[in-house]
């Protein structure tokens, strides 16, 4: 895109006023508060080096996140996303508007932001986090995330623990991350009702990769909500939600096989729906509507401006306080919740010695020994304290079940049917990958 | 939520895709109201001296962001200032091309961008210039006023604004520190307050009507049940059912306390069949554990005896509100039956589609006809207090009977302050909190005093010669405010006190009253959400004062 485009013949931008124009923010950065370091210096090196710091923002806060970070003094930001514009941002991603239904993310938002704020750069790449390697998140002082989903926040936390080297201070990023999924403080909705979720929750976070608490030894703080047993779905449904499931996964796949679900596509959502809506009525089942179709099959969770822009900000002042250490940041975790007025717990979490990513022992696991070794890797999608979808497992002697090349794959198949005590022992080891991580995850087995 | 949707076969309209995230936070009543809405902004009241062009309005300005984005109807932006270079570097809704132009005109311009569905209007004056129409005020369902203004024109705007029933906002945004407080209306009852919805299941385990017996007493030959249906009855049932042994060895009554019921929870685990290949029945286990939770009689929570016992539910007249008016025949089906009316909804349990659909239409119209005995009830009051505006619908007494057991009404209160007018109650908790030495009351307090400060500088007629940074000032408003609040118990604010509140103004002097974006768009994103709330009449409001201290990255809320 050719941002300059508007101004021919100027190729220079305008001369500002630098001290003019970030009066407000020189003057907070030019004397010290009651909670600075002793030995902070005050003034134009402080601002400097915020000035020169690069910024990565990655995710579904981009446009509070690049609004914040831009009119933070940050000159050089840029901004990973993958998705492209969809109707349903413009209640809250305000730098996109109609006309920009189907563009991606990263770029509209880039491009906006730039014009608007003079003499900073935003540099967009569409695509996945996963698609950088550690030479790529090497450059950045500070790395920012709004991502919406679990995988990708314990992949780039991964990856900056792994990246940390004892000898060379500046191969540790702080990373910054907040989230408005809603935390485990206010769990369970009702089973299988995905819309009552709230939209008015969130959290922000600071993690020092090896040095404070990470991502992967907070994941039991944000467990996954149950899935409702397919029996339920297949044979005894009672909610709307139950026969939404039903159309979802099962009539699809019976009717609809050679056709790739696609829950962007309104002629889908509502072949799904009527499906829904007949197996409801025969089951004699109330309340199967197009919203919460779309709910249940999209997973959609409540979102909001305000919430967005709470959570956002809460992150990019922590970054100014990174950058700038102009006040402490935060140690480590501020949850809010918006629903009876303005409540905010922040808090210390701990680091686990355990923990998968940061630790160094392995993580201990109860497990019912008579449980066949299928039915205990299924379970490690839902357990809090794993939420891994594609395990492969193995122990120090011998490979439990590799899904990866399809050789090994079927020759450990048999596996599965056998019983945790036939395979194991009480207190046993294992490491599990998932393709989804870089990193194997270490667990030990306790018999209950 | 989602009944007000229609199920069409061809799916949402253009508008509910584009709202779709929040309509199932408040559904298309809260939208309604939302589009029913214009806000008022006044952003700032005129420059604070020779350095000093008054305040940025950057928290407003995010505020306002926020609230068009959901799409309320419209917005005012009152602001006699000009666009400066500063402003540039903090308001993201300014351009280079809106230097030296009306700061209310812009920003009402690249607001209104936001979403072609809102109405945006500007005025590049101070407010008192406007209140002088009386058509003013009453145009808007919410003022938000940014701090600090003048007391001479908040104090007004505040009389007004209660008079005529319409909340404010206060806030300041000042370097890492933010506060505001809200004035609501004297009454301001919510009946859609979105509880957990765990805490919303009432299920009469101990106080069943004939129908719900009636469909327990047909488990009497549950023994003779094969595993399968063994396995599928509802676990409400098989509480029922055991329910009613029990009573048989315990002269007839239900577990009493604690003791009784972890006993009682045994027995119902005892009588699991365990014998099957799943070595136990996921029924019994959710029958298990809900026996501590739903095995208790029905009491009424103090704070809806408290709304029973109000005058304006004691004392309906022609003018009442609906609510009240509801409420009041609430009152009277209680009386008449010792519990409110049913919700009607059951939680999901394991259990065969057709009993499972059985036991929820015994639920359903249970609730259905209690909804029903109230709104006879209504009728006989609309009559007999000969109200003249139309009939309450029908739908809204069935909303609130569904939510009856967690209405609630706020007692609004003024705008908080520091003044020798202040309420005592107000000065009594600010000294009380300023004891506590984690307390964010410092950064209110301070406030205050920046407050005073404005105020002299501004009303003196000295603007020219007198910087919101001379410390002799600030010096005489602290011992002022300190000494008020000395005032309360005759007891001088200890030194530890006073550091604190020293430390809250170093950090909010720091800034010489400026803003930084990232704190304001938080206060922005924080205020909107109260906005939405009293603007919907969902969830429970900030009542009344919010802090938020960005240097240490807490909040705390306080009633003062």
């Amino acid at each position: 895109m050719d941002l300059d485009a508007e101004t021919p013949g100027s190729p220079e931008a305008p001369v500002v006023d630098q001290q003019g124009r970030w009066k407000h923010l020189y003057n907070v950065l030019s004397k010290p508060g009651p909670y600075t370091d002793e030995d902070w210096a005050p003034g134009s090196e402080t601002i400097q080096s915020l000035e020169s710091s690069k910024i990565l923002g990655a995710g579904g806060l981009g446009c509070e996140i690049l609004k914040n970070l831009a009119l933070s003094g940050f000159k050089d930001i840029h901004v990973i996303d993958m998705d492209t514009i969809d109707i349903s941002n413009l209640n809250r991603q305000f730098l996109f508007r109609q006309a920009d239904i189907g563009k991606p993310k990263a770029e509209v938002a880039a491009a906006f932001v730039q014009k608007r704020v003079k003499g900073v750069t935003i540099t967009p790449f569409v695509g996945k986090i996963q698609d950088k390697d550690e030479d790529y998140y090497m450059q950045f002082k500070i790395i920012i995330c709004g991502l919406d989903s679990i995988e990708a926040r314990r992949w780039i936390n991964a990856t900056l623990i792994s990246m940390v080297d004892m000898e060379d201070p500046e191969s540790l990023k702080p990373l910054v991350d907040g989230g408005t999924e809603g935390t485990s403080y206010h769990p369970a909705p009702l089973k299988g009702r995905s819309n009552l979720r709230t939209g008015f929750k969130g959290q922000a976070r600071v993690i020092l990769p090896t040095l404070s608490s990470c991502i992967e030894c907070q994941l039991d703080m944000h467990a996954p909500r149950p899935a409702v047993p397919l029996c339920t779905i297949a044979t005894i449904p009672r909610q709307p939600q139950h026969c939404i499931e039903w159309a979802h996964q099962i009539a699809w796949q019976e009717k609809r096989k050679d056709d790739p679900f696609d829950s962007d596509d309104m002629e889908h959502i509502s072949w799904v729906y009527n499906a829904a809506y007949e197996r409801a009525q025969q089951f004699h089942i109330h309340g199967v509507t197009f919203q919460m179709t779309q709910g249940v099959v999209k997973n959609i969770i409540p979102a909001i401006a305000s919430t967005n822009a709470v959570i956002a900000a809460s992150t990019t002042s922590e970054v100014l306080k990174i950058a700038s250490s102009c006040n402490p940041y935060l140690d480590n975790y501020m949850m809010y919740a918006g629903e009876e007025g303005v409540y905010t717990y922040t808090f210390e979490a701990e680091k686990k010695p355990d923990c998968p990513v940061c630790g160094n022992l392995a993580r201990k696991m109860n497990v019912d020994p008579n449980m066949t070794l299928g039915e205990f890797i299924e379970s490690l999608g839902e357990r809090a304290e794993s939420q891994l979808k594609k395990p492969s497992m193995r122990t120090e002697e011998k490979t439990l079940y590799q899904r990866f090349p399809p050789q090994l794959e079927e020759s450990t198949r048999p596996n599965l049917k056998l019983k945790l005590a036939e395979l194991l022992e009480d207190g046993q080891e294992i490491a599990v990958s998932d393709p989804a991580y870089t990193i194997d995850f270490r667990f030990r087995l306790n018999f209950n | 939520m989602t009944d007000a949707f229609p199920a069409t076969l061809t799916g949402p309209t253009s508008k509910e895709r584009k709202y779709d995230r929040q309509l199932r936070l408040w559904a298309a009543t809260g939208q309604q109201a939302l589009e029913d809405s214009r806000v008022l902004l006044v952003n700032s009241d005129g420059p604070l001296g020779q350095h000093s062009t008054g305040v940025s309005g950057v928290a407003g300005v995010e505020t306002l962001k926020n609230l068009v984005l959901p799409g309320i109807g419209g917005f005012t932006i009152v602001d006699p200032a000009t666009v400066t270079e500063s402003d540039l570097g903090v308001n993201f809704f300014l351009e280079e091309e809106s230097l030296g132009k009306s700061r209310a005109e812009e920003t009402c311009r690249l607001l209104r961008e936001l979403n072609p569905d809102v109405q945006g209007y500007h005025y590049s004056k101070r407010i008192e210039d406007l209140t002088v129409d009386p058509d003013f005020l009453p145009r808007h369902k919410l003022i938000i006023i940014s701090g600090p203004i003048r007391r001479s024109t908040l104090a007004p705007l505040c009389w007004q604004a209660k008079q005529l029933g319409i909340p404010v906002l206060y806030l300041h945004s000042v370097g890492f520190l933010s506060t505001f407080s809200v004035q609501l209306p004297a009454e301001f009852p919510i009946v859609e307050t979105h509880p957990d919805p765990e805490s919303t299941q009432d299920l009469r385990l101990l106080n069943p009507w004939p129908e719900l017996v009636a469909a327990a007493s047909k488990l009497e030959a549950l023994d003779t049940l094969d595993d399968h249906q063994h396995g599928h009855v509802p676990y409400i049932l098989l509480l029922l059912h055991f329910l009613e042994q029990w009573k048989q060895t315990h002269d007839g009554s239900a577990p009493k306390n604690y003791k009784e019921k972890t006993e009682f929870r045994e027995f119902v685990r005892g009588q699991a069949r365990t014998s099957n290949p799943e070595g136990g029945e996921e029924n019994f286990d959710e029958a298990v554990s809900a026996v501590l939770k739903t095995i208790s009689p029905f009491e009424l929570r103090s704070s809806i005896r408290d709304i029973f016992n109000m005058e304006e539910c004691q004392q309906l007249t022609s003018a009442s509100q609906d609510f009240w008016i509801i409420a009041s025949a609430i009152k009277t089906f209680h009386a008449s039956h010792g519990v409110l009316p049913l919700p009607g909804s059951l939680p999901d349990m394991k259990a065969q589609s057709a009993d499972y659909v059985a036991l929820q239409n015994i639920y359903k119209t249970k609730a259905r006809q209690d909804v029903e005995e109230v709104t006879a009830t209504v009728r006989q009051l609309e009559s007999q207090i000969g109200r003249e505006s139309p009939a309450i619908l029908d739908k809204e007494i069935e909303v609130f009977c569904k939510n009856a057991a967690h209405i609630k009404v706020v007692r609004g209160r003024g705008i908080p302050q520091i003044s020798i007018d202040s309420d005592a109650s107000t000065l009594k908790k600010i000294r009380g909190e300023l004891n506590s030495e984690d307390s964010l009351i410092s950064i209110f307090i301070a406030t205050q005093i920046l407050d005073s400060v404005v105020d002299e500088i501004q009303s003196s007629g000295l603007e020219n010669e007198r910087s919101i940074d001379d410390s002799a000032l600030w010096h005489s408003h602290t011992e002022r405010i300190l000494a008020l609040l000395t005032g309360v118990d005759g007891v001088a604010v200890d030194t530890a006190a006073r550091e604190q509140v020293g430390r809250a103004i170093k950090e909010l002097r720091r800034a010489q009253g400026g803003e930084l974006h990232n704190v304001s768009s938080l206060t922005g994103g924080l205020v909107a959400q109260e906005a939405l709330k009293v603007l919907t009449r969902q969830y429970g409001p900030l009542d009344n004062t919010s802090v938020f201290d960005g240097a240490r990255s807490r909040t705390e809320m306080y009633r003062l």
